[in-house]
Order: structure tokens, then sequence, then C-alpha cells
């Protein structure tokens, strides 16, 4: 059992919401990643998603664009991010997942990409650019591995698909929250909320994740009586950007952290 | 080999191992209802007479073939003809597409269309088809492309379009379809998204295609009525490759004919300096398609050059590379200064002032046709006029008053 699936027997089971994070992998500086990863474990964030930076993240806002180029520029590629999964798993065992678009995968091949992020200790992927039909067909690699391909639904996306695709994940579905690019977004509406409620009613006991647009303690809370966690991006990126001292950047991510994890305290499982 | 190459793509949206959908999960419902409504407009008869009266009454169709004799005459080999795309409507064959498109958008009740846009070409075909039918229109241009093309900003402003400079990634055409695609995933229920070449995630490569084929059929009838026979060989210019596909796939099947693809050799295809996508690049997903691409060890796409905005582009269109890998179609690069050379040729033999993209397919028939029979002909698709270069070549290309270059 991964320490993925672990830690979400373990919330599930205490009916607490899990907290995650995304951060790219080499942002805000390569040799500062790590640092930041170990400083979101102290503040109590339950994993991380290490995103692999990419010439043409389509899904992506400007935050998550910006920070995968300057990523790209100071010279992160997708073994850099196994390496640094690799030092990470030195002190941490917090469960990471690497999120990242499909070609930089393509080219480094799958097969021995499973092989690799399992020896470095890596915990799942996420790829939102390959969907469970074209995961079957090109990536069998995935399937039978240790390390499982996570999937991700969205609100417009039909019941029997949602139905499938719970039934296709590795540990979680991922619920891109509205119809739209990554980015902070400072509320959360009806549709959300409505979107949230029925895809966790579809999908069998298969733990949903809610992200995008998750930006403030408040609209965390509010998301997450209706799923099982959430997943921050843009809003951490954002306080990690800028000149200034990583340590005055690393305060503000600890403060925000706790401001989340206060007000997911707070939520029961409702459902 | 395959027996059959026209029976693509599969029902999953391949091409052999190309094409197929790489695209996020939100786009999947606008894919399926893009999909749905193109196969019951296809097989609409409403649908086809609909759109051949505009590409009649509007746009002009059919194009001519043109005997071009000063350039047969010159190169010494096969007889050359024209196939004229020029002489559409805004002055290429992106025309053929973005009517079938839009009309296509119109029955979806779509009210507002986003389109790429590389050269300027396909998006003033979008900016006007929108305008003729009353539509929304944004378009997206990368930046560095609005300086190069700066006239076709303002034609398709003039036509009541919107334009949108891209200022990420390389700033052409290959952001500008990113830009346009998280448009797509934004506004996916009431927008359309009119993609310009046979790219981008299945339905798209097939629908670009079957409204770029009417090229080759009406070549194909063309030039039966002429000569009796068809042609030897068919050659066209690729980016993404829209208006070679819809040359060629009306001869897919005729196996007796060759077809010729040309890429843009920008500074050469030993450099990182070019767009030669088949012939330099390797295989990898972009833009929600499996196809070759130009990237590097890290699997990051790179940027590509061309003198040719069209074809600047670091992706092709996955039945390109299903073409390729078959052997089907061969494919050629033409460098920046070949095809300069050739945009002069063509307006001076034949009074037609080409396209620079069409310039690289000409480039190759100077390297080909002197070693073709001359009981032989070839046709070339001229994919569109080059009044939109007069400015640019301007610049690289110093005439006295003689006409002699400097």
């Amino acid at each position: 059992m991964s320490r993925l699936a672990k830690l979400i027997q373990h919330k599930v089971a205490q009916s607490e919401k899990i907290l995650s994070v995304f951060l790219t992998a080499g942002y805000p500086e390569p040799e500062a990643t790590a640092e930041v990863v170990f400083r979101l474990e102290a503040a109590g964030v339950d994993f991380v998603e290490l995103g692999i930076p990419f010439s043409d993240p389509i899904a992506d806002g400007p935050t998550i664009q910006e920070s995968s180029q300057q990523a790209l520029d100071s010279g992160m590629t997708l073994p850099g991010a196994l390496h640094l999964v690799e030092n990470i798993r030195r002190h941490s065992e917090l469960p990471i997942v690497l999120m990242g678009y499909l070609n930089p995968m393509l080219k480094y091949g799958l097969a021995r990409l499973v092989d690799t992020a399992a020896t470095a200790g890596v915990d799942g992927f996420i790829i939102p650019d390959l969907l469970p039909e074209a995961s079957a067909r090109i990536a069998p690699a995935f399937e039978n591995a240790t390390v499982g391909l996570n999937f991700l639904v969205s609100p417009n996306t039909a019941e029997d698909r949602i139905k499938k695709v719970a039934g296709m994940t590795r540990d979680f579905l991922y619920c891109v929250s509205v119809t739209g690019v990554s980015g902070a977004r400072k509320s959360v509406s009806e549709e959300t909320l409505a979107f949230l409620q029925r895809t966790r009613s579809w999908a069998d006991g298969t733990p949903c994740f809610a992200g995008f647009g998750i930006a403030s303690g408040k609209v965390a809370a509010e998301i997450s009586r209706h799923c099982d966690g959430v997943i921050v991006g843009s809003a951490v990126i954002k306080l990690l950007a800028g000149g200034e001292p990583l340590h005055l950047k690393l305060n503000r991510v600890s403060d925000f952290i706790a401001e989340l994890k206060a007000s997911l305290k707070g939520v029961g499982h409702g459902h | 080999m395959p027996e059959t190459y026209d029976k693509t793509p599969d029902q999953h949206g391949y091409y052999g191992a190309y094409g197929g959908k790489f695209v996020p999960e939100v786009l999947i419902p606008a894919l399926d209802e893009l999909e749905a409504a193109y196969l019951t407009a296809k097989s609409d008869p409403d649908f086809r007479s609909e759109l051949d009266a505009v590409l009649k009454e509007y746009s002009g169709r059919p194009t001519p073939l043109t005997f071009a004799e000063r350039l047969t005459q010159k190169l010494g080999g096969a007889k050359i003809y024209l196939k004229r795309e020029d002489l559409n409507h805004t002055g290429a064959h992106k025309i053929n597409n973005a009517l079938g498109q839009i009309l296509l958008a119109q029955r979806m009740g779509k009210k507002r269309i986003i389109a790429e846009t590389g050269a300027g070409q396909h998006g003033v075909a979008v900016a006007t088809v929108a305008a003729k039918l009353g539509l929304q229109c944004v378009v997206y241009m990368g930046v560095q492309d609005t300086q190069r093309q700066a006239l076709n900003v303002f034609r398709m402003r003039l036509l009541g379009a919107e334009v949108r400079p891209v200022t990420t990634g390389s700033r052409t055409l290959k952001d500008a379809i990113n830009e346009a695609i998280r448009d797509w995933v934004t506004n996916v229920a009431d927008t359309f998204y009119l993609i310009g070449s046979v790219v981008g995630p299945h339905p798209y490569p097939q629908i670009v295609r079957d409204f770029q084929a009417v090229i080759g059929q009406e070549t194909r009838r063309q030039f039966m009525a002429r000569a009796g026979r068809l042609p030897d060989s068919v050659i066209a210019c690729v980016g993404g490759g829209s208006n070679a596909m819809g040359m060629f796939y009306p001869f897919l099947q005729d196996k007796n004919v060759r077809l010729i693809g040309v890429e843009a050799g920008g500074l050469g295809v030993a450099t990182d300096q070019h767009a030669a996508t088949l012939s330099a690049g390797s295989v990898g997903v972009l833009h929600g398609a499996m196809s070759y691409l130009l990237q590097n060890e890290d699997g990051q796409v790179q940027e590509a050059h061309s003198i040719s905005a069209g074809l600047d582009y670091p992706g092709v269109g996955p039945e390109h590379s299903f073409l390729k890998d078959a052997g089907r179609v061969e494919y050629y690069a033409v460098d920046d200064k070949e095809a300069l050379e050739a945009f002069v040729l063509l307006s001076r033999t034949e009074g037609i002032i080409p396209a620079l993209e069409t310039a690289h397919a000409i480039a190759h028939l100077v390297t080909v046709v002197p070693g073709m029979p001359a009981d032989e002909s070839v046709v070339l698709c001229l994919s569109g006029r080059g009044d939109k270069d007069v400015h640019s070549v301007r610049e690289r290309l110093d005439l006295d008053a003689s006409g002699s270059t400097k």
C-alpha cells in the first residue's frame, strides 16, 4: 500500500478532510522546492503534488504557467523532478504525486517512468491531458504499476462517465471544480458545490478531491463539505513569487496553510 | 503497409498510431457534441448543398487549374499545373474550412467563435465568415506574428473580430493555440473553436481535412477533363498540413499518383531553426493529438522557425504522420532562401505572386521537375497568394530599378 493510499484510508476513517498543495518542481528555485515541501509538511499539509514543468500547459492559468516557465528556464526537467523526490525522501515520508502533461513523460518512456518513480518514492500520477481511454491504449504501463494514475473529472462530465472514471482511477478522483483553467478564485459557485455533491454520490466511495480555484480558508471550508479533500495550487505559488528572501515567503505559506487547516477542521464529514 | 489509406480515422480518432484525443476532461463533452453534429451534417444533403452554395457564390469555387507554361519551359521537365486556391475569397485555401466549420457552428447554435492564427490567413478567413454570419469572433495571435503580419491584424479588426495578442511562451502560432484552448476550456458551453489546420484533438483533423478535400476533388475532376487521366505527381506545402491534406486525400487510393509534401526548412534542417516536423521531428503529443513534433530531449516543445509565418509551427497533422510512416506521401524540406527564390521565380514566370508558404512547394518543384519526363504532369497546390508577404519580402529582397536583385 502506498503512502498515499494509507493516508487516504486513515483520514477517511477519522472523518478528516485532506489538504493537498500543488507546487511546481523547481519553483521558486530548483534548490528551494524541497525546503518548501518540508515547510508544507510541518504546517500540516497531507500530501503534495509536484508539477512537472511543460512548455505548453494548456490547462493552466497565468500563475502556474509563469511558475512552469520559470522552472524550465532554471533547468528543471522530469528527471530533475524525480531526483527531487529522491532527495525529499531522505527526510520525509509525505506522500508525493507527480502532476504533469503527457509529452515529457512519453519522451522519458512510460515503462521506465513508472519504475523510476516507484524507486524514487513517488506515490501517484496526475496527467491532465491523458484521458482514461487514451491511457488504456497508449499507457498500459500505469495499470499494474505500484505508482498509479489518478484521473480528473469536470463539472460537465456526465454521470456514466464519472462512474466509469471513478472505477478506473487509482487512489482518488481529481474534481476540477470549475470549467476553466487553474488559478485562484475569490468565491465558490452553487454549480461547483452541486457538481461536487453529485460526483461524490456517483463515485461510489472513491475519494473525491477538489482542485482549481481554491484560494482561501472560507472557500476551502465550503467546498470540503462536499468532498474528501481540497487541492490548493495557484494561491500558494503566488505566495512564493517575487524577489523576497525565501524564509519570509515560507512564513507566509505557513500562515496560509494554518488558515486552511483551521477552516477544514470545523467541517464535518457531510454527505 | 496498409491496403487502404482513406478509411481514416478509426472510431476513436486514430490514424494508425497517431491522432486521438489528448485533452483535459472538460473538453470531452464539447468534442463529443462536435463529432455528433459533424457526422449528422456530413450525411445531410441540405448541409452539403448549403456549403456548396457558399463555396461557389461567396468564395468563387471551383478555383481554376492553370497550366504554368513558362515555368514548365523554364524547368524543362514535367508539365506543371497550378491549383489556384489563391483565387479564393480572402486569398487562400483557409476559407474552405472556415466556411464549413462556421456553418457547423451555426447548426450547433454556437454564438461565439474563437480561432488561432499564425500568418493571419486563417484568422482573416474566420473573421470574414463570422462577419458574414453575424457571429462574435475572437482571434488569438502570437504577439510576434501580430508584428510581422500587422496588416492582417488590421484586416481582422476591420471585419469586426477581436484580435487578442498572445504574450506567453514563444509568442507564435503554438502559443496562440494554447490560449485558444484555454479560452475554449473556460467558455466551452457557448463557444465554437474553429481550428484552422488538420491538427488538434479528434474530430478536428478529420473535419478540416474533409472541408479541404474540395481542393483535391476539383483537381481530380479538372485534370481528368483536361488530360483524360490523373496527374503523375501532386505537391503541396505542409505546416499544420491542411492544404496538403485537402489536396492529397482524394488521391490516397490512386497508388500511381506520387504525393509530395514540402515542409519549411528554415535556416536548414541540420540547425535548430526550422519547422520541418516530419523530416526532422520525433513522435509526441501536442495540442491534443499524437503526431510528429519538434521537441528537445526532455519532451519540451521547441520553437519552430520559418520565413513563412504560416508554416512556423512545431507540430503537424496526425494524418500526415500516418502517411509518412506508411510511405504513401514523401516529405521534403526547403529552406528560407530557396523559398524566397521560388517566390520571385513564380512571380516572374507566371505573373502570380505566391504566398511564402506555397513558395516552399514551388522551390521543391525546381529540384524535382527537371528530372521528370516531359510527358508527365505535376499539380502544385497554390495554396495562397503572396500579397500578405510582399512587405516582409521587401525587407529581405533589394530590387533595383531594372528589377534585378542586388
